[in-house]
């Protein structure tokens, strides 16, 4: 285990690391990244039992990015984890990359390809159903966004999973609470958005998902019953970490230019 | 063709562990007894297609070869984007086989009439696309897909067709199979319509005169351009035959080859029209009714003949 000192600055490299892809490449989506940052963070830093020496072993933990759009975050920490030279970040989302715009697979510690909403979990469902199946040991983990909980497909793997008892495998709702054009509540509303979940058949607990410390333990005690998947549902906040990107719609689509590079940066190094 | 589609999965599970059958909940009277036998390789995810082709990817990206099965549309077109985003760009092992292709559930109206299947698949990049024209043809065609490392469309004609072939065949995936052989025209058919093609190829034959070429072109994608390009060279003419909608199926992907290497050669294409039948019908009522009658069939293939003597066997003197 690494102390949370660890894991948060793994979260703020995988930050600063976003930010300057996002401004390099004038790209998309730094909200929905950094809301998942601390996430990331604690899975690659110490949950999930993957090799970057060995990114297709047999064994290995299973990590989907349903929300492809937060690629920038799963880039930057598979490189700080080592799966690729960090260098490769410079060509992020620009002419002739191998670091498209939404996951793909390709880039190695990538299981799977995502961009369109509400693919992953079904997926996952089928890798952890495939374990059971093979009484395999891996754990399967996807992470979804807020606004792919709209997506219907979402729910049919939802239904899926309880009834064939996949406690191998685990949903984390980066519940940030903005979606595309708006606050989740006024789009669409969620709520309750556990007990939801809770209804399908999911075990579920809550959590501030930018507390380690709290994401290391939910993760540790999964699956939270036996016999059923696990859903994290993490409240976090889009944009967190630089004050004038939190909570705001624009971050999901603005790349900062240089005056807000420096000023996001300096707010992640206070010292 | 559905017997022989699963006699051929249910022995390639026998062989094979690693090989799965997934449906959403359709096949009655095929998969009980499958699921019986086989219960660590069947799944039925309900009825949810998107869910059905999403978990089939996970599947088949943790080491099975998965066969996928429903009706013509609702495993193609319910979940296009899961088969190309999950299936094809992961080039997962999933073979997807849909029953019902063209009209054969006539009666049950539009929603299970598959007439554009052929063109939205074959459009799909690492999509292999196959339409057997017979039973035979269709359980090989599952064992050969088995042997694909990528995925796969088999589209499935109407349950009781009979065989054309004689016990077995040559088949190859991306390869035609000459049915009869023919110098005057060549008639190309994909899936269920063979039977008919030899039949008006036959009757041409006794009638007319006529020696009609019968090319089974099973394999949509890859299409077997030497077969086509052959036709184009050895007889007079080329008329494709799909129980399909004229857009963008057999017709036009033979039609894409005739241009691209500019094969000088009369072409006609029989299929069914770009429309949507609201009527109810059995499949050789509607058959009939919109285009695909062994009439238009024989018209058309001597109407292609009429072309090149009409030009005095001129025609071949174009590029090509």
């Amino acid at each position: 285990m690494i102390s949370d000192a660890r894991a948060s600055t793994l979260a703020r490299k995988v930050r600063e690391r976003v930010l300057r892809m996002s401004s390099r490449a004038r790209s998309s989506h730094i909200g929905s990244c950094f809301s998942a940052a601390e996430l990331l963070a604690v899975l690659y830093g110490e949950w999930l039992r993957v090799d970057p020496r060995e990114p297709q072993a047999p064994a290995r933990d299973r990590f989907i990015l349903s929300k492809g759009h937060a690629c920038a975050a799963l880039y930057a920490v598979l490189a700080e984890r080592g799966f690729f030279p960090v260098e490769w970040l410079d060509s992020f989302y620009q002419d002739g990359s191998r670091l498209p715009g939404h996951v793909t697979v390709g880039v190695p510690g990538v299981e799977v390809s995502t961009g369109a909403l509400g693919h992953g979990l079904a997926i996952g469902a089928g890798m952890a159903l495939a374990g059971k199946r093979d009484n395999a040991l891996y754990r399967v983990v996807v992470m979804l966004s807020d606004g792919e909980c709209d997506e219907g497909a979402t729910w049919e793997a939802a239904l899926l999973a309880p009834h064939h008892r996949l406690d191998n495998l685990t949903a984390i709702v980066d519940y940030n609470k903005i979606q595309s054009l708006g606050w989740v509540k006024d789009i669409l509303d969620l709520e309750p958005l556990a007990d939801k979940w809770r209804a399908f058949g999911w075990s579920v607990r809550e959590i501030d998902g930018h507390d380690v410390d709290a994401i290391r333990r939910a993760l540790g005690a999964t699956p939270f019953e036996q016999g059923r998947p696990s859903c994290l549902v993490a409240h976090t906040i889009k944009g967190k970490g630089v004050s004038f990107m939190e909570g705001q719609l624009l971050w999901h689509y603005r790349a900062p230019d240089q005056e807000e590079l420096a000023r996001a940066l300096a707010e992640l190094h206070p010292e | 063709m559905r017997t022989a589609f699963f006699n051929a999965v249910t022995a390639l599970c026998a062989a094979d562990r690693r090989v799965m059958l997934i449906t959403a909940d359709l096949g009655f009277g095929h998969v009980e007894r499958f699921a019986a036998r086989f219960s660590e390789q069947f799944l039925n995810v309900g009825v949810a297609e998107q869910n059905l082709a999403g978990v089939a990817t996970g599947l088949a990206l943790s080491g099975r070869h998965v066969f996928v099965y429903s009706i013509g549309n609702f495993p193609t077109m319910r979940c296009l984007e899961q088969v190309r985003n999950d299936i094809c760009y992961h080039r997962a092992h999933v073979t997807i086989v849909t029953s019902g292709g063209g009209l054969s559930y006539g009666s049950l109206g539009m929603s299970h009439h598959v007439t554009e299947d052929l063109a939205i698949m074959r459009s799909l990049p690492n999509m292999t696309v196959i339409a057997p024209g017979d039973p035979i043809e269709a359980g090989a065609a599952t064992l050969s897909a088995a042997r694909l490392d990528g995925p796969c469309y088999l589209r499935l004609a109407r349950a009781g067709d009979r065989n054309v072939h004689g016990e077995s065949i040559d088949f190859t995936i991306g390869r035609a199979v000459v049915v009869r052989r023919g110098d005057d025209v060549t008639l190309i058919s994909t899936g269920g319509m063979l039977d008919a093609a030899v039949r008006v190829a036959d009757r041409l034959r006794a009638e007319r005169s006529l020696s009609v070429r019968v090319l089974s072109m099973h394999t949509v994608k890859p299409l077997d351009e030497h077969a086509i390009s052959a036709a184009a060279r050895e007889t007079r003419g080329v008329v494709t035959l799909e129980e399909h909608s004229i857009v963008g199926g057999l017709g036009g992907a033979v039609a894409e080859v005739i241009a691209d290497r500019t094969l000088s050669v009369p072409f006609a294409r029989v299929a069914l029209p770009s429309t949507f039948i609201s009527v109810a019908g059995s499949q050789e009522y509607l058959r009939s009714a919109y285009g695909l009658s062994d009439d238009t069939i024989a018209e058309t293939i001597q109407r292609i003949a009429a072309v090149h003597s009409a030009l005095g066997g001129s025609w071949r003197g174009g590029v090509g």
